[in-house]
């Protein structure tokens, strides 16, 4: 395992950008489709590099969804991305019928997404598309957790077969990741070992999760595994099953309802498997609002500090095997004695 | 800014902003006063909509200031008044600036803009319970067809007389559903509606021109089916006699919605952003801000 050390900040929509630009020097039939907002999604880094493969739709997602289906029925590697407010959600029935249920082989960038988008607010802070996208057959689904993921995974994407999604956001998060972590569809990666508890995050909750490990540790020596389950959709039955086995309990924790996202699919997983008392770190079936953003995981419970007192919940859990009924938007709040 | 709570003289306020039948030249006090208000919310905020806000300015000053639409500020949900919706949800500025100084709510609120816990969300929303909010707005093609729905429900169903106004971006058009909610409202002959299109020929990509084209605007409005009217939107005898045609073709029910093509630039009011595309998401900083407030009395 590598040693984890914060290598700065970085947005993961930069990833996207450049890995864009690799993958279209890399293959011919790589086509982008704009919807208006390149400079923030950083297809503009595309549209610069390679001007004759890059299409503006302007704003109509559904239109460039069912182009980029049409482009990839003619043997394009079609990109499109906006927001993931619009590229998920207006676009749904096109990307159900005219991408999954045409296995084509078209790629969403789902930019600005979740809580992070910040002032501007509810309208644009997409909560729930992991929900509606896993369910859907054929798509893979991956929530990078930094800049050089980010990038990993476009490329990967890019050279997968059929229709894929990548969830990245607006604003600098931390890097931690290398050119040489590994990064594989389907695969979660164990970030850092432990055997009393495990933490599964995606996007930028995984460096919140090895904040909340390492507080864990100091305070009251419990060792956490904490695994970066980047990949969805299709998700690692093995390495989530293991992590039961081993630790005996999950957290889970990501920026997104808890209804339906991650928490969901890896809960999925566990009582499939190996059933284990999980906690499930997101947010709580309400929109999001205007802010900074750092305010906004913290006002919205997405901070290190909901992961490290769920952590100490499921030991709770496991030592009293019952607690009292709770709803899933029941989420341990940090207090300071903790 | 040093002016953080913006400057207010409420006597003055009362006075400058009743909804009357006025004569053009008093528009011009009033359009400033929303330039102004938009400038030191934005840099308060630090983020936010500059250009689309200032070049809709000066619609905004005859449709709330002018007589054309009737409403009580301290009663927003007055059954007989006209609704309003911003469907262009990121011109949001000039919309709470507007109602501020309608008296909708106190002035001072608009120093919260985009702030954690404003009733300014950086996109309208019912959640907060903003007075004078009609919908949530900011996904692009959308209000339009809430407006549609109002002057369904208004027309077919109450058959009240209340008039629909509903402000739309020209790069919204490009959305399929604004030309939905373009069809269904000449289906239903709903000369209760005046759709207003902010025609900057800007948004975020460059030249809506360039980013796709949506020309003719005012032949594809024709073709269906709505009365289609050209302004300039800043000149207050033109924006005066399209709100004008519109009261009286809803006066004499004519069965057709009417467009108002407003010809405006982005940015208007400020030299350095006039006409730049590059304003439509960004705020001023503070020296920008005292340049543009500067430009404004
Ligand atoms: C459905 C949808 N897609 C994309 C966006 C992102 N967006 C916000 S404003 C804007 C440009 C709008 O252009 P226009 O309507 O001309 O407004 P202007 O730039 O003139 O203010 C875009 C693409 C959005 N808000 N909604
Ligand atoms: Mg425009």
């Amino acid at each position: 395992m590598e040693k984890i050390t914060l290598l700065g900040q970085k947005p993961t929509r930069h990833g996207f950008g450049h890995g864009l630009v690799e993958l279209g020097e890399k293959y011919d039939n790589v086509v982008v489709l704009g919807g208006d907002i390149t400079g923030s999604v950083m297809t503009s880094f595309f549209k610069d590099r390679f001007p004759d493969r890059f299409f503006s739709i302007g704003i109509a997602e559904q239109n460039a969804t069912t182009i980029a289906a049409g482009m990839a029925l003619s043997g394009k590697i079609a990109f499109f991305s906006s927001y993931s407010a619009f590229a998920a959600f207006r676009n749904s029935d096109q990307l159900r019928i005219s991408v999954c249920y045409n296995e084509a082989n078209v790629k969403i960038g789902g930019g600005h997404s979740g809580i992070t988008v910040g002032p501007d607010g509810a309208t644009h802070q997409s909560l729930e598309e992991v929900s509606l996208l896993r369910a859907l057959p054929n798509m893979t689904l991956v929530v990078p957790c930094d800049y050089q993921e980010a990038k990993k995974a476009t490329i990967a994407l890019g050279e997968m077969d059929g229709p894929a999604y990548i969830r990245f956001g607006r604003s600098a998060v931390p890097m931690f990741t290398t050119e040489n972590t590994p990064f594989e569809i389907g695969k979660a990666q164990i970030l850092r070992e432990g055997a009393d508890v495990a933490i599964v995050a995606a996007g930028l909750l995984v460096w919140q999760a090895l904040l909340a490990a390492e507080q864990l540790e100091k305070k009251h020596g419990i060792s956490a595994r904490v695994i970066n389950n980047s990949s969805i959709k299709p998700i690692d039955v093995e390495t989530l099953t293991k992590a039961a086995m081993d630790c005996g309990g999950i957290v889970t924790a990501e920026e997104h309802q808890v209804y339906g996202g991650l928490g969901a699919a890896v809960a999925e997983v566990v009582v499939k498997n190996y059933p284990v008392p999980m906690e499930f770190v997101g947010v709580k079936d309400t929109f999001g609002c205007s802010g900074e953003p750092d305010d906004l995981l913290v006002k919205f419970g997405l901070s290190w500090k909901e992961i490290y007192a769920s952590a100490l919940k499921i030991i709770e859990r496991r030592e009293k095997k019952f607690i009292g009924f709770r709803k899933l938007t029941d989420i341990a709040a940090y207090s300071e004695d903790m | 800014m040093k002016d953080k709570n913006m400057g207010i003289n409420i006597e003055f306020v009362e006075k400058i902003f009743e909804n009357r039948r006025r004569i053009p030249e008093e528009f011009t006090e009033i359009a400033l006063e929303l330039r102004r208000d938009i400038i030191k919310s934005l840099t308060l905020a630090k983020s936010g909509h500059s250009g689309g806000p200032l070049g809709i300015a000066d619609v905004m000053s005859v449709l709330f200031f002018g007589g054309y639409m009737r409403y009580k500020p301290k009663e927003p949900d007055w059954a007989g008044r006209d609704r309003f919706v911003l469907s262009a949800g990121h011109m949001a500025p000039v919309l709470y600036s507007s109602l501020a100084r309608a008296g909708f709510f106190p002035i001072d609120e608009l120093a919260t803009l985009r702030k954690y816990g404003s009733r300014l969300q950086g996109h309208p929303g019912l959640e907060v319970n903003l007075p004078g909010i009609e919908t949530a707005s900011g996904s692009l093609g959308q209000g339009v067809s809430i407006a549609v729905g109002m002057a369904m429900s208004d027309k077919l169903i109450d058959k009240t007389d209340r008039k629909i106004f509903c402000i739309s971006g020209d790069g919204e058009m490009q959305e399929g559903a604004s030309w939905e909610a373009a069809m269904a409202a000449a289906n239903f002959k709903l000369d209760n509606l005046c759709w207003i299109v902010d025609n900057n020929d800007c948004q975020i990509d460059g030249r809506v021109k360039d980013v796709m084209n949506i020309y003719p605007l005012d032949k594809k409005f024709e073709s269906f089916n709505f009365d289609v009217i050209n302004i300039d939107g800043h000149d207050f005898n033109q924006i005066i006699s399209g709100l004008d045609q519109f009261t009286k073709a809803h006066k004499a029910g004519t069965g057709k919605p009417t467009c108002i093509i407003a010809k405006t630039f982005m940015g208007r009011g400020v030299s350095f952003m006039n006409n730049q595309f590059g304003w439509h998401g960004i705020p001023p900083n503070e020296l920008q801000a005292e340049q543009a407030l500067d430009e404004l009395r």
